[in-house]
């Protein structure tokens, strides 16, 4: 086969068995492209199951820095006979598939557009190694030596990656590096090294980090000022706690006494994990639960209480793909209206949506101060694509000067110079936002009894009609103020006017932003786009949908979601949101959102009824 | 509707080490029905803090949904109240008491709030053995929605509608005593002189102390065939000991006799001398309380005062080793690990 050399522009993808520790070679591989420069985006595919079931790994190599999933595959490491079948099926003409040779490649699977690589790697080691747990292990860090040769990579820098990783265990070093070396070889001798994908180094990752989205909102969490977490265990939500108690018990306990300045609760289901929270707040630290969409309807009459008793609460919601049980370790996009809503009456919740790992960590942050500013529930809506997945991502940042916007608390000297009577759920200064009181705090003003049910501004329990209205009207007025304070959508306009526009949000945005960078570079389609970051929506959200005659709405989800959220907040002519909905379980691909813009732009311009004004 | 009770001081009334009176203990007036037990609850909770001179504002009080859950707004005007949901009350008292350990938390529920919609939150708080007063008051039915048999409704029990209860009544002491339950008491709303002490060496012993009080709903339960009602309860309860609570200031002037009496030093140095009628029992032993409960169950009584306490363990706080300041009160410098420690973290992540 004659090939061109394509350089830093690939997708790689490994089909493994789960248990078997390919996880960590895998991981090796990746982090060594990014040492050399190479932006890269790995991706988890895994099934719910501790151990023996196919799962992938797949990577993006992209020099030009795109990061969401491209579409298709160049090169195939098959490791798993399971699912060879369909593996080999997946790689694209042209493409490369890698297999273990010590069992040989069942005749009916071959293909003659494909390079089919075979490599002796288990019966290599077999020869090398005693123990079988060894040699599961090292036969993933041998297939990482061979794409090395293969790939042309720079073997230097996996050795060092191997030394820094086994820091404090250099008997693990040897080895591993012998591994490396030996699946070096073994690649020299059974096939044509290099290929025709190669990487090369460069200097495109900048100062950038690699980071799965959960460990930076846990991160978040720890710099927003959370002392306590409630949580019960949910795929893909754990690692939110797992990071959150990692790094308070780096940075949180006193190091004379032991003693924490946390306290992180395993709730016995969800309904506790979220009602920890909220009393939590009620008598005044900053608390947080994670979970993922099962959790999220456990929690809904507690929102509601929180909602109308006006109790900040933070909520980190991982996104997987439902409904039910669903596919629990695949993502979506697919609670946006029941965050958005969740539980009974009229009630609606302020959502954050972060696209990447570094939003994910100054999100969580923020939502802790949206929460005490707005004394309401805020829910940060990430995925498992985000949360589960390395990502890179622009390094974290925070300010020194920062402090924590704790909202409107009164304290023993407010209420103590106060003369009118405190009223919990006045409002004093006209933004819909009242004052609050923690427990403990006057011995004879500010105490309030909180409720779930109607009362007027004294906190008294009442059901008159007027009363009741009054508050839930003035709930309203707190819900545009905080329209004001919410992270506003960020806009990218094209040089020249243009009609249609895109949005798109959370971790759909990479894939969009490279489908729209090609559409305009391969097709001269060149649009207008919004990444929406949070509901209630600003004004510009609004403006922007105004001034185009048609808007895609891109999302990982069956029933486009936020398109309903958008016309149900607006009054939009529903014909001109044109939902682009994703929903098989796999991070959402830019090759399949260029198509379906190009295909529909294609189809209107032809239509009579829908003109040809776009370009 | 509930109303502020009007402020009006009896310049008489006897005044607490802090120069309160007995009103300020008050809340606002009940809305719950004529002759009520829960009322009488909320009356002895007043007087119990009274007698211990304690802060209004350094109380907490919590409760789920029911009229059992409503009764805090009837007490404790001073102090914040939380109103939750229909059986989370523990969680959000859990959570509360994460935040800030130095209040006293005083969680009221009902028998079907704790043992119905409520089990799992409550099984899970006595097991963490939070620094709490759990008050369940047990009139074995559904007051608020009208009278549906609840989870400690008597086996064969009639209703106000006349259906016998065909399930067997979940003991709520038994089962808190075997959960592992750090003090347990069982009471009766009619009888202020057992309930009052029990609830001030509740609100002494650290860790969760559980009551169980026997409140007759006069509207829907306090039928002849139920044991939760009023006649019943005078004529067939027992006591395993009479309770008499000897706050910390107090010099010991009680004489006790040796045998009868038995002193248990509570965490707080405060005391409680335990007038035996029953010398058979071990108030530290668990077993020994459920054997009894039993022993007087079969003969048709039932057993109330204070069945166990253990005052050697460890509550939540303790447990896990939480700092000794109410997390609440910590703030960005104790809490934010800082921009250097961050770029830290940023080189890991390359
Ligand atoms: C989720 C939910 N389900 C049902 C109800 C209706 N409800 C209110 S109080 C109550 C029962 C209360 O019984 P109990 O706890 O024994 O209190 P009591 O009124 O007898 O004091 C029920 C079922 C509710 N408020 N919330
Ligand atoms: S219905 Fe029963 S429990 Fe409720 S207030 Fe009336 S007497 Fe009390
Ligand atoms: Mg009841």
């Amino acid at each position: 086969m004659k090939r061109d050399i394509i350089i830093n522009q690939f997708v790689i993808k490994f089909a493994n068995i789960n248990g078997t520790g390919s996880a960590s070679a895998n991981n090796l591989f990746s982090r060594g492209i990014f040492r050399m420069g190479v932006p890269i985006s790995p991706k988890n595919i895994f099934p719910s199951n501790i151990q023996g079931l196919p799962t992938w790994y797949e990577v993006r190599v992209s020099e030009s820095g795109f990061l969401g999933r491209r579409g298709g595959i160049d090169i195939m490491v098959s490791m798993n006979p399971q699912s060879m079948q369909r593996d080999i099926a997946e790689v694209d003409k042209g493409g490369y598939f890698i297999y273990d040779s010590t069992k040989p490649l069942d005749p009916k699977l071959f293909r003659d557009d494909i390079d089919i690589i075979g490599l002796p790697l288990t019966a290599t080691c077999r020869e090398l190694y005693e123990d079988p747990r060894q040699r599961q292990l090292f036969r993933n860090v041998m297939y990482v030596g061979s794409l090395c040769a293969l790939l042309d990579l720079d073997i230097e820098v996996f050795k060092q990656l191997i030394s820094d990783q086994f820091r404090g265990k250099e008997k693990l070093v040897t080895p591993n590096v012998k591994a490396i070396e030996t699946g070096y070889r073994l690649a020299q001798e059974n096939a044509t090294c290099p290929m025709a994908f190669r990487v090369e180094k460069r200097n495109n990752v900048g100062n950038k980090i690699l980071i799965d989205g959960n460990t930076a909102a846990g991160l978040g969490a720890v710099y927003g000022g959370a002392t306590v977490a409630a949580w019960y265990p949910i795929t893909p939500s754990t690692s939110v706690i797992d990071a959150y108690s990692k790094y308070c018990r780096t940075f949180r306990v006193d190091p004379e006494t032991g003693e924490k300045n946390y306290a992180i609760v395993q709730a016995e289901d969800e309904l506790a994990a979220i009602g920890m929270v909220i009393g939590s707040y009620w008598t005044g630290a900053r608390a947080f639960t994670a979970t993922s969409g099962p959790g999220l309807s456990l929690m809904n009459e507690f929102l509601g209480l929180a909602y109308f008793a006006e109790i900040p609460t933070v909520l980190v919601e991982v996104q997987r793909a439902g409904p039910s049980t669903g596919m629990p370790t695949r993502t979506q996009q697919s609670d946006v209206l029941l965050a958005a809503y969740a539980s009974h009456g009229d009630t609606k919740h302020i959502c954050l949506y972060p696209s990447t790992p570094k939003e994910c960590f100054e999100y969580t942050a923020m939502a802790f101060d949206l929460a005490e500013r707005f004394q309401t529930p805020v829910i940060l809506l990430s995925d498992l694509d985000l949360g589960m997945n390395e990502n890179m991502s622009e390094p974290l940042e925070w300010d020194d000067e920062r402090t924590y916007d704790r909202g409107k608390i009164l304290t023993h000297d407010d209420l103590e110079n106060m003369k009118e009577r405190y009223g919990r759920y006045l409002d004093v200064d006209n933004d819909g936002i009242p004052y609050r009181t923690l427990p403990g705090t006057h011995p004879t003003k500010g105490s309030f009894f909180t409720r779930g049910t109607s009362k007027d501004e004294y906190a008294i329990y009442t059901e008159i009609g007027e009363k009741y209205i009054e508050n839930m009207d003035r709930l309203q007025r707190k819900w545009r103020t905080a329209s004001k304070y919410v992270p506003k959508p960020i806009i990218r306009k094209t040089d020249k006017p243009c009609t249609i526009g895109v949005v798109h949000y959370g971790t759909s945005e990479a894939s969009t932003l490279e489908a729209l960078h090609h559409l305009n570079t391969l097709h001269g389609i060149s649009l207008d786009s919004m990444g929406i970051q949070s509901f209630p929506f600003s004004d510009e959200v609004g403006q922007f949908i105004a001034e185009h005659e048609y808007v895609f709405v891109v999302e990982q989800n069956r029933d486009a979601q936020m398109r309903t959220l958008l016309i149900n907040e607006y009054d939009f002519d529903p014909d001109r949101l044109v939902p682009l909905l994703h929903y098989d379980g796999s991070p959402i691909t830019a090759r399949f959102i260029r198509r379906e813009i190009r295909d529909w732009i294609l189809q209107t311009t032809t239509s009579p009824r829908r003109g040809s004004r776009f370009f | 509707m509930s109303y502020t009770v009007p402020s009006f001081r009896h310049p008489n009334l006897p005044r607490n080490e802090l120069g309160y009176t007995s009103k300020d203990y008050e809340g606002a007036v009940s809305t719950l029905c004529a002759g009520c037990g829960h009322d009488s609850i909320s009356a002895a909770i007043i007087d119990a803090c009274f007698q211990m001179s304690i802060q209004p504002h350094r109380v907490a009080k919590l409760s789920g949904i029911g009229c059992s859950s409503k009764t805090p707004t009837y007490f404790l005007g001073n102090s914040h109240g939380f109103n939750s949901v229909h059986g989370r009350m523990p969680s959000v008292a859990t959570g509360a008491n994460m935040a800030n350990r130095n209040l006293l938390y005083i969680g009221v529920s009902g028998d079907g709030d704790t043992a119905s919609i409520g089990m799992g939150q409550f099984v899970h708080a006595v097991r963490r053995n939070i620094n709490m007063v759990y008050i369940c008051e047990n009139n074995g039915v559904y007051g608020l929605t009208k009278g549906q048999d609840s989870a400690t409704t008597d086996l064969g029990s009639k209703s106000k509608k006349g259906d016998p209860s065909p399930y067997e009544p979940i003991d709520l002491c038994a089962l808190s005593l075997q959960l592992g339950a750090t003090f347990v008491a069982n009471s009766f709303s009619g009888d202020k002189d057992q309930l009052v002490p029990i609830i001030q060496a509740a609100i002494a012993h650290k860790g969760f102390a559980f009551i169980n009080v026997i409140s007759p709903c006069v509207t829907f339960n306090n039928v002849s065939s139920s044991t939760k009602a009023y006649d019943y309860m005078r004529q067939h309860m027992a006591s395993t000991n009479t309770v008499d609570y000897v706050p910390t200031a107090d010099e010991i002037t009680t004489d006790y006799q040796e045998g009868t009496t038995e002193r248990v030093t509570m965490h707080d140095g405060s005391y409680l001398n335990l007038h035996k009628l029953e010398a058979q029992h071990d108030i530290h032993s668990r077993r020994s309380a459920l054997k009894l409960m039993k022993d007087y169950g079969a003969e048709d009584k039932v057993l109330t005062g204070v069945l166990f306490i253990d005052e050697t363990t460890q509550e939540l706080h303790e447990i896990m080793k939480t700092t000794k300041t109410p997390l609440r009160n910590l703030t960005e410098k104790e809490l934010c690990p800082g921009a250097d420690a961050l770029e830290k973290l940023n080189n890991q992540f390359r």
